[in-house]
């Protein structure tokens, strides 16, 4: 096999955890009352076209983009909308949802239900965008970029490979690792379909050393396909980064503040090839994705596939309940997730993992004295300087910041782990782009 | 020997001489004209160098009023907060213009979700910075519109006018403050209003921002507003207008009667430096400001005291 590819600077190799690897993909029953948020992708949040009292089916268009960098949304329950009301988020802000109130589960006419893979692409480039739009489907590792906009690269600009995104470098998540042993045949379909719409003749699928199960089945799928490559990967955090994982793949850089599309790639998650073939071949919008409970002190960690508005305090109770010890929980990986600040909060589109955190596990060391070991520097992914960043933006020196290129960073907070004076780096770093991003935004505003 | 020394000055003499009518040329050709006015102006103004009106520092803010005063006529919109009605006044002096008077601000914390009113439900371990903390949560009491406590106001503030109370986990103002604006610009949650300082420093105000319906603001906090408009029914004078379940008192209004304060059901409204109440509320009139004491320098928040 010779010398793993991975991607050039910096990175880390946390501790793996992946607990959850050997679980099967189960269904969590739907829930009696399903709270819909309405901003649930990048960009403008969606909305609402029904009022309260209607009656919807699982599938049915709730609400509507609101921009173009925005994607429908729809039922993931049959019943009657309760109201259209402020809900709770994970980060304890309260946001625009729907609220239905679940009356048995009758899906929409269109929407295919049967088990059958439906291998067979019939349908053009642009038909194939058009019911990834419709079907609102976002970018399924956590960033939820609106995936029909980045299928349709701007003017000028060709894409030359597809890259799907099976790394998930995140410790703990096993979501995607489950789904490409459980679903690999319909995530190959979905790649072509998605290089159909693109255009491109050659699509690698990236996934990491750490999952060799999911490696052979893939590679035992893509045997009919020659324009399809997977590309085993060094174990090594941030691979599942989209610029890591294009120096990875094709040993490319993206330049600073451009998008893939420079460099002629389109990434995409597994999960989003998941749903693209499900939105194409069977008509099913995005309404349920697959959910990794885990934890160390969690006694069934479990990959759900739950419904979109699910409470995840139901998802905690299929992985048997929320541990004693708890200290927090995170919606995501441990490295770039946030904390949960309730348990009424709902699962999105965008939510990859539910991680419970002992309470030994989850509290800060104190923070100590900046050695200048450039620990920080030597992990950094993007080639930046922690130290001297996280100086800026608590003293408040913006330009300097913005000189040495903050923006740049993408909160993978590798800098943070690597501290050995557990400094936490990656929250003035965080900081220090939201005051250079107001400072920016105004400047392009006058 | 005599010769040598005649000529060495009378060289360095001539090169001084020919120097001088060279710079001296220079200096004229391009000479920048400053109004005269401007270092008058700058005199009179404090010298904080705060940058509440607007305008990066004392020297740059003369020079905007002596534009304004030759173009417009008029200081409108240029104002020292750190100078006051006093300032405004010598410059109109100087200026030879006729200046408004001002009244005297202050600024007002309108949040008082302590940590006994708005009992803590999370831990927050990340940075002292409010615009960090804004950016990633609600706050540790839930309230997604009260104050986050970790100091941006006090950082902000050139004055030494404002500090936390570790007991509260609020922010106080002092007599101190000049209503530079500057802690109303750091707080992420607009929570800080400059408001008319009152006489004898009597004030009352709406000391909650939370624009939820009542069930859920007074979930997080026993002190919440819950837009019931009693107050708004019992002020004669309509200083109070209630907008998204949130009352706010106009100070241009008010007459410090103390009305809304009483009928108040979360004790929401604060009154400040006022007496303490007369057991029995008979005279509820508005009371003239002249033949009252200032009682205090420390603000009285009313719910402190029934606590």
């Amino acid at each position: 096999m010779g010398i793993l590819r991975t991607f050039a600077l910096g990175g880390i190799h946390p501790v793996e955890n992946k607990l959850s690897a050997n679980a099967p993909i189960e269904t969590v029953p739907v829930p009696k009352q399903a709270i819909v948020p309405l901003g649930q992708n990048l960009g403008a949040p969606s909305k609402p076209i029904v009022a309260k009292g209607d009656m919807v089916k699982v599938g049915q268009l709730l609400a509507e983009a609101g921009g173009f960098i925005s994607a429908n949304i729809h039922s993931p329950v049959s019943g009657k909308v309760l109201k259209i009301d402020n809900a709770i988020d994970g980060t304890g802000y309260k946001r625009p949802a729907i609220f239905i109130n679940v009356e048995g589960d009758e899906w929409d006419e269109s929407i295919d239900t049967s088990a059958d893979i439906v291998s067979e692409i019939t349908l053009s480039s642009k038909e194939i965008i058009d019911k990834i739009k419709d079907a609102g489907i976002v970018g399924m590792g956590g960033a939820t970029f609106p995936t029909h906009v980045k299928l349709m690269p701007p003017p000028g600009k060709t894409a030359e490979y597809l890259i799907i995104n099976g790394v998930e470098c995140e410790p703990y998540l096993t979501a995607d690792h489950r789904l490409m042993l459980e679903k690999g045949q319909e995530i190959i379909i979905g790649t072509k379909l998605m290089m159909k719409a693109l255009n491109v003749k050659k699509a690698f699928i990236g996934i990491e050393n750490n999952k060799p199960d999911a490696i052979n089945h893939i590679r035992e799928l893509v045997k009919a396909h020659d324009d399809i490559e997977v590309q085993v990967l060094k174990v090594q955090y941030p691979q599942g980064g989209e610029k890591q994982l294009i120096k990875a793949s094709v040993n490319r850089e993206v330049p600073s503040g451009k998008l893939p599309i420079e460099v002629g790639c389109v990434v995409q998650n597994v999960g989003t090839a998941f749903a693209v073939y499900e939105a194409v071949q069977k008509n099913k919008p995005l309404i349920e994705r697959v959910v990794t409970v885990t934890g160390k002190a969690v006694k069934r960690p479990s990959n759900l596939l739950a419904r979109i508005g699910t409470p995840i305090a139901a998802l905690i109770e299929m992985a048997e309940g929320l541990p004693e010890n708890t200290g927090k929980i995170i919606g995501g990986g441990p490295m770039m997730g946030k904390a949960i600040i309730s348990l009424e909060v709902t699962v999105v589109k965008g939510s990859s993992g539910i991680l419970m955190m002992k309470k030994e596990e989850s509290s800060r060391i104190v923070e100590g004295s900046c050695i200048r070991c450039s620990k920080c520097t030597y992990v950094c992914p993007m080639g930046l300087e922690p130290h001297l960043l996280s100086k800026a933006a608590k003293l408040g020196n913006y330009e300097m910041a913005e000189d040495e290129a903050i923006m740049d960073c993408m909160e993978c907070g590798s800098c943070h782990y690597a501290c050995p004076a557990s400094i936490p780096l990656l929250d003035y770093l965080r900081l220090g782009k939201l005051k250079v991003g107001q400072i920016i935004r105004n400047r392009n505003n006058k | 020997m005599d010769n040598i020394i005649i000529i060495a000055i009378s060289a360095l003499g001539g090169l001084g001489l020919i120097a001088a009518i060279i710079l001296y040329f220079i200096a004229n050709k391009f000479k920048v004209f400053e109004d005269p006015k401007i270092d008058e102006v700058e005199e009179a103004l404090p010298s904080a160098n705060c940058g509440g009106c607007g305008f990066p520092g004392c020297r740059a803010y003369a020079e905007a009023t002596v534009k304004a005063a030759k173009e417009k006529g008029s200081l409108e919109g240029l104002n020292c907060p750190v100078g006051g009605n006093d300032v405004a006044q010598e410059l109109g002096i100087i200026l030879g213009l006729e200046v408004e008077a001002t009244e005297p601000m202050i600024a007002v914390i309108r949040c008082n979700g302590s940590h006994a009113n708005s009992p803590e439900k999370v831990d927050y371990e990340g940075v002292t910075s409010c615009a960090f903390a804004h950016a990633l949560y609600s706050g540790e009491g839930g309230c997604m519109y009260g104050c986050l406590g970790l100091g941006d106001c006090v950082d902000a503030c050139d004055f030494d006018a404002i500090h936390m109370n570790p007991e509260t986990g609020l922010p106080e103002v002092n007599l101190k403050c000049t209503a530079c604006n500057a802690c109303v610009v750091a707080c992420p949650r607009d929570i800080i209003e400059l408001r008319k300082r009152g006489p004898k420093d009597k004030r009352i105000f709406v000391s909650c921002i939370n624009k939820e319906k009542g069930a859920p603001a007074k979930k997080n906090c026993v002190v919440a507003c819950i837009g019931c408009g009693k107050c708004e029914q019992v002020c004669k004078f309509d200083a109070i207008t209630i907008d998204s379940f949130l009352a706010y008192i106009d100070f241009s209004k008010c007459t410090l009667c103390r009305k809304c304060v009483e009928v108040c059901p979360t004790n929401s409204i604060h009154e400040i430096n006022f007496k303490p109440r007369k057991p029995k509320p008979e005279n509820q009139e508005v009371l003239p400001p002249s033949s009252e004491k200032a009682i205090t320098e420390k603000p009285v928040h009313h719910n402190h005291n029934k606590e």
